[in-house]
């Protein structure tokens, strides 16, 4: 009977060690994320001598929200946030259309030329955007644009160039065939036979029956395009089409005032920080299954 | 051989099936039509940019330029690529064939630079620069290239991708190990060991420059734990740690990441395997080395694979931290490409550089592709 006590102890003292691991590893990992908030709030004066101690990462001291008022009058926030958010949400939602549209002929449908064309688009995912940011600058140098102007050349500083590059890509269209292909041919067939057309069967068969794979798509195109920082700091060089992260660049003329830096990065991290945690087991299943590629 | 149909009248099922209208037909059309916005969009800004790159890279192209376009051969890669050993011997009297010695007895060398300057005797060596020389008894070894700037930065990638690629994948796996334990709220530990993987890399390259400014928080807390035994460093300021420190970030931030494709691969060994393993009084290494190790094989692969492609790609983290310095000790090749392509309107120079990456990272893919394949057999 004491035996099984003294176990019994052992098994809690070792689940208690399995705690502290975890815990000190979640340390690791969350300190830069809680002092970048807590020194949002403090002078730089504070904030710099506050590094030498553990008050980095308490919100003690003088504290205000006076960096974001700073950084507000400092650079035009709202005007990044709006760009980012527009650029972002335009991407996500033509990409999930036209990728799911292309994902659906390519799992569900039969035509001349299928395999090839998607072999092809698979064969795209290995090559990574930063081997051709340089010849695709060149290129939409030198595009035209019918708009309201008439016809223009050039497509830098706009949101187009930051939007029509990225809508179409072979890591959604690459997760949508996976998805489509395991749903039973049966409904589609039981539809067409209701005389339904295709983009019938796209709209009212496939759509409705896959959310998880909508989401999965979704997410990991939000995180890409509003994470984006090598592209728009070569096409957005005006202010009017910068997105947040190469706004950025407004905190670091002359003096660097680092309470106002903490503050940008708060507000344009937070609310992803947010999203994340309402919808974590979605973020987590979505690079689960990113990770089939490759 | 023919193949005789099971059923003869599919054919004739799938006519009625494919409804009213132009039928099989029909079906052709929408498929195309279906596949064609997104497949167009594919080839006009992936791949016309990719062969655009490819032919750039044997051109003059300039972003902006008063002069026309022109072939130029294989110049750009030659200027990129070119690096030559050059064994340097000690100067020798030319009536005695002694070597020539300083008054301390040192041999006295010629001068590196009158041999890559128009040298008539070496040629070869002409407007080369030094990138790296070593001394072997008398002799000293110079390493030549004619792009030493280029050439650190292939040298810097290549040794990020080759530290960072197995030191994040095993930290992810034990990461993973630690997360699939049967244990009340460890879910909370997945969220936040992928927290970082959601921010930006720009915000978290800023948050870590801070974190290792001399004053910053690094220094601060390794002077506390030594009770004021270390002596601060400048992490980002000095050539020999600032591409550890960028590494040590990288890592940092994307471990999540690479956890939660091990813990996907985890969760698809069977748990009975486990269970008779156990019956058997195997312990918990030997469980490890049989069950799970070789369950995760095609696992390891991907995982190894996707964090090697993404290492290639380094160029936010020295964007914002350290512009390629100090002394160039953290250029990489995509920075480079960035640099000319971008900041000095160079497009060919920076095509030629994107063109050196793909095939480095093509050759990581078919590498891996060969490892999948014999897995198969």
């Amino acid at each position: 009977m004491s035996a099984g006590l003294v176990r019994g102890r052992n098994v809690r003292y070792a689940v208690a060690w399995r705690y502290v691991l975890l815990i000190a590893v979640a340390l690791v990992f969350v300190f830069p994320v809680v002092f970048m908030l807590v020194s949002s709030l403090k002078p730089d004066l504070q904030l710099l001598r506050d590094t030498g101690s553990l008050r980095a990462f308490l919100p003690v001291g003088d504290i205000s929200l006076d960096n974001y008022a700073a950084a507000f009058r400092r650079a035009p926030i709202g005007r990044f946030v709006y760009n980012s958010l527009l650029v972002t949400g335009l991407t996500v939602v033509f990409g999930l259309f036209l990728n799911s549209l292309a994902g659906f002929a390519f799992a569900k449908l039969r035509w001349r030329g299928r395999s090839v064309v998607l072999a092809v688009v698979i064969a795209t995912l290995i090559v990574p955007f930063e081997t051709i940011a340089v010849p695709l600058l060149m290129m939409v140098n030198t595009l035209p644009w019918l708009g309201p102007d008439g016809l223009t050349i050039g497509w830098l500083n706009s949101y187009r160039v930051q939007i029509v590059p990225f809508i179409a890509d072979a890591l959604s269209i690459f997760l949508f065939v996976q998805f489509f292909k395991d749903l039973p041919d049966e409904i589609i067939e039981a539809a067409r036979i209701d005389g339904a057309t295709w983009w019938q069967v796209y709209l009212r068969v496939i759509v409705p029956l896959s959310g998880p794979v909508f989401a999965t798509a979704a997410i990991l195109k939000f995180l890409a395009m509003y994470n984006m920082y090598l592209w728009p700091l070569m096409v957005a060089q005006g202010e009017r089409y910068r997105p947040v992260m190469v706004g950025l660049q407004y905190f670091f003329q002359l003096n660097v005032a680092w309470g106002e830096v903490m503050a940008y990065l708060s507000l344009i991290t937070v609310p992803v920080l947010v999203f994340y945690l309402l919808l974590q087991r979605a973020f987590v299943e979505s690079i689960a299954a990113s990770g089939v590629k490759g | 051989m023919q193949r005789i149909p099971v059923k003869p009248v599919p054919a004739l099922v799938r006519e009625a099936a494919v409804g009213p209208g132009p039928g099989r037909r029909g079906e052709e059309v929408a498929g195309a039509v279906m596949a064609a916005p997104a497949a167009l969009l594919l080839l006009a800004f992936l791949i016309t940019p990719f062969l655009l790159a490819f032919v750039m890279s044997f051109t003059n192209q300039r972003l902006v330029s008063p002069n026309p376009t022109s072939y130029v051969g294989t110049r750009n890669f030659v200027q990129l690529l070119t690096v030559r050993p050059f064994v340097m011997t000690p100067l020798t009297d030319p009536e005695t064939g002694a070597t020539l010695r300083d008054d301390a007895g040192a041999p006295v060398y010629p001068v590196l630079r009158d041999i890559t300057r128009r040298n008539p005797d070496y040629p070869q060596y002409d407007g080369l620069r030094e990138l790296n020389s070593w001394q072997f008894g008398e002799r000293r070894l110079y390493l030549l290239a004619s792009d030493v700037v280029f050439m650190r930065a292939f040298g810097n990638t290549l040794l990020f991708v080759l530290v960072v690629a197995p030191t994040q994948a095993t930290l992810a796996l034990l990461l993973a190990l630690m997360i699939n334990q049967r244990l009340r709220g460890v879910n909370v530990f997945r969220t936040i060991y992928f927290m970082p993987v959601v921010i930006s890399i720009v915000v978290v390259s800023l948050l870590w420059r801070f974190i290792y400014s001399p004053s910053g928080l690094l220094n601060s807390m390794l002077t506390g734990l030594t009770f004021g035994a270390f002596t601060p460093i400048d992490w980002l300021g000095n050539p020999n740690t600032a591409l550890g420190a960028i590494m040590a970030m990288s890592i940092w931030q994307a471990v999540g990441f690479h956890m939660v494709i091990w813990l996907s691969g985890l969760q698809t060994i069977p748990g009975v395997l486990y269970e008779a393993a156990s019956v058997e009084g195997a312990s918990t290494l030997q469980k490890f080395q049989h069950v799970t190790w070789p369950g995760l094989r095609n696992t390891a692969v991907l995982i190894l694979v996707v964090i090697t492609m993404q290492a290639f790609a380094l160029f936010a983290q020295i964007d914002v931290m350290t512009r390629g310095g100090p002394r160039d000790a953290t250029q990489s090749i995509v920075f480079q490409a960035v640099q000319r392509g971008f900041e000095r309107q160079d497009i060919a120079g920076g095509s030629a550089i994107s063109v050196v990456l793909f095939l480095l990272v093509l050759s990581v893919s078919l590498l891996q592709r060969y490892l999948t394949r014999e897995r198969a057999r």
